[in-house]
């Protein structure tokens, strides 16, 4: 099943897939950022591997000065009960990711999150707020340079 | 009424004093009979601190926008600056109704990154403890939604058989709610002849329990009518918009990771996926009182089945020894003190494993550096993919729909907003 993912994947040009792996039995692809949409379309649409839904989405701060962030999907093939991972990165001065709310819909709150905790815009998202922390707060938590005590009075208190 | 009349300096004033401070509602013609109302974050049938703004005409619900985040925590910051063992009291605190299987699910995550092999004695009590806490929170959860749409009664009789089994957790590890049960390559303590005694005699009556409040509901013409044919969303869209759980089950897609993609001693034991297909908030009542069925169908069997033996992994390297040993021998004192001080310094790796919970597919994704504390951990939370889906099941909706399909959709605020 895997080898038949990465080699679907390699058919839609030359230098789309930039490395596979396998840990624990689990494939990880990881793909060109530019490419990620029409991936996820070729991933769902195909009949054979059928991965109709979108179970996780999110993002790991490698902090590093090159391709300091990547972006994690987790797919699920209802037809074949099969996960699979992919992955694309993107920088640190305009961390932009193309959307992938129109394949899957369920992209949307993910998305938002990812916004959220690390400040990766996804080009194309319908509604790119923030999911939990207020609109008014400057900074991504989930950063490595975010600090864990926070950043004192970054957050105005309540009125009274 | 009264505000119409008021001279508009004074009419204004008020608005400015009524408007939230964090969120703007612009309206552009007050008089228009479109009406912005705001429910929760305080609202008893919100579950917790959900907050939804709804637009209404009339009564109908025109547009509904969800609103997270009161309860965030920041739990995946604090995983990546605890060790893995530190992390497991916090897994009690996501979904709050069922901590013990959100227990096993983290340290299911941990084993495979590490590749440890869990003794099958662990294994069927931690199929046991899964099970018993889907029922707890089934309970919970038909409790509530009856109490929602106005059955209080259901609420008080679910209520005293879910303390049955907190009764159970009591024994077992102490505590009620906050269980921290499971150990990364076993558990904390051993399953005991006083918690299987405990078990039987719980299973022994619950199945009438379950069907005396099955009968309180199932002919309640003002449940059924409340809950029929409200909160509709098509099979597509269920899939599409990655629900999983019950909510899934109720529209008809037998996904069941259980079954699916089998983990722990699962596929030893026999259990039907329910399906049902007409995907409204009664359907997900169905499944899960038939659910709980199957859990109990499923505890039978595994107290049958529970081998003897050890109940922790022989690991030296990632595995807690037993607390008698690291009082009385050196080896285990140095690993004690090396697994509690550097961490289990699992491989560099990434993995990710869900189980099913009684919300839906709860999932760890670990990014491991080699090091004691995990470099990235994300939990993929069944109740905020569920509630992902509100805005569609309300819209067209009456508003008093509103409490029977969030209670039909069972989110809990602690694992979705984290």
């Amino acid at each position: 099943m895997n080898e038949r993912i990465v080699e679907k994947l390699s058919s839609l040009g030359q230098d789309v897939v930039e490395s596979s792996q396998e840990f624990r039995g689990d494939l990880t692809v990881a793909l060109k950022t530019e490419t990620i949409v029409s991936a996820c379309m070729l991933l769902r649409d195909d009949p054979e591997l059928a991965f109709d839904m979108l179970i996780d989405l999110t993002a790991v701060d490698r902090y590093r000065p090159e391709a300091r962030f990547e972006v994690v999907y987790h797919l699920y093939s209802l037809k074949n009960r099969h996960y699979l991972s992919l992955k694309v990165h993107t920088n640190e001065d305009h961390p932009e990711v193309p959307s992938v709310t129109g394949v899957w819909p369920a992209a949307n709150w993910h998305e938002r999150e990812t916004f959220d905790m690390f400040g990766i815009k996804f080009t194309g998202h319908p509604d790119m707020r923030r999911l939990y922390m207020p609109e008014e707060f400057e900074y991504y938590p989930l950063r490595k340079d975010f600090p864990l005590m926070g950043v004192p009075d970054s957050l105005p208190l309540p009125r009274r | 009424m009264a505000a119409r009349s008021l001279d508009e300096p004074r009419r204004s004033q008020i608005l400015a004093a009524l408007e939230d401070q964090d969120t703007t509602v612009i309206v552009d013609d007050p008089l228009d009979n479109t009406m912005v109302l705001n429910m929760g974050p305080q609202h008893p049938a919100t579950h917790g601190v959900l907050r939804l703004l709804i637009k209404l005409d009339g009564e109908t619900v025109v547009a509904a926008v969800p609103e997270l985040g009161y309860l965030h925590r920041g739990y995946e910051k604090i995983a990546e600056n605890s060790s893995y063992h530190e992390f497991i009291p916090h897994t009690d605190r996501l979904d709050y109704l069922s901590p013990l299987s959100n227990n096993v699910a983290y340290v299911l995550a941990v084993e495979k990154l590490l590749g440890v092999e869990v003794p099958r004695r662990a294994q069927y009590i931690r199929v046991l403890i899964c099970e018993m806490a889907r029922i707890a929170s089934h309970l919970v959860a038909t409790g509530s939604m009856g109490m929602d749409v106005g059955a209080l009664t259901v609420l008080l009789w679910t209520f005293r058989e879910r303390e049955k089994l907190l009764d159970i957790f009591d024994v077992l590890c102490g505590a009620r709610f906050t269980t921290s049960y499971t150990r990364i390559g076993g558990l904390q303590q051993d399953w005991t002849a006083q918690t299987t005694a405990m078990l039987w005699q719980f299973l022994g009556e619950f199945d009438k329990n379950l069907d005396e409040v099955q009968s309180l509901l199932q002919t309640n013409r003002i449940f059924i009518d409340r809950c029929e044919n409200v909160g509709y969303l098509s099979r597509e869209n269920a899939i599409a918009w990655g629900l999983t759980g019950p909510p899934l089950k109720a529209a008809g897609v037998p996904r069941d990771l259980r079954r699916d993609v089998p983990y722990l001693v699962y596929h030893e034991l026999d259990f039907d996926v329910i399906t049902f297909t007409e995907s409204d908030a009664l359907a997900r009542f169905y499944v899960r009182l038939a659910e709980m069925r199957e859990s109990a169908k499923i505890l039978k069997q595994a107290l049958d089945k529970l081998p003897e033996g050890p109940y922790n992994a022989f690991a030296a390297k990632h595995v807690l020894p037993p607390k008698e040993r690291t009082y009385t021998r050196m080896e285990e004192l140095i690993h004690d003190f090396m697994l509690i001080n550097l961490g289990i310094n699992p491989p560099v790796g990434e993995v990710y494993q869900g189980v099913e919970s009684s919300k839906g597919e709860l999932g760890f994704y670990i990014v491991s550096d080699g090091t004691g504390q995990p470099w990235r951990m994300k939990i993929r939370s069944p109740s905020t993919c569920n509630l992902s889906v509100l805005p569609l099941m309300l819209k067209g909706g009456m508003l008093s729909d509103i409490v029977a399909v969030i209670g039909s959709m069972d989110p809990v605020m602690g694992e979705a907003d984290k």
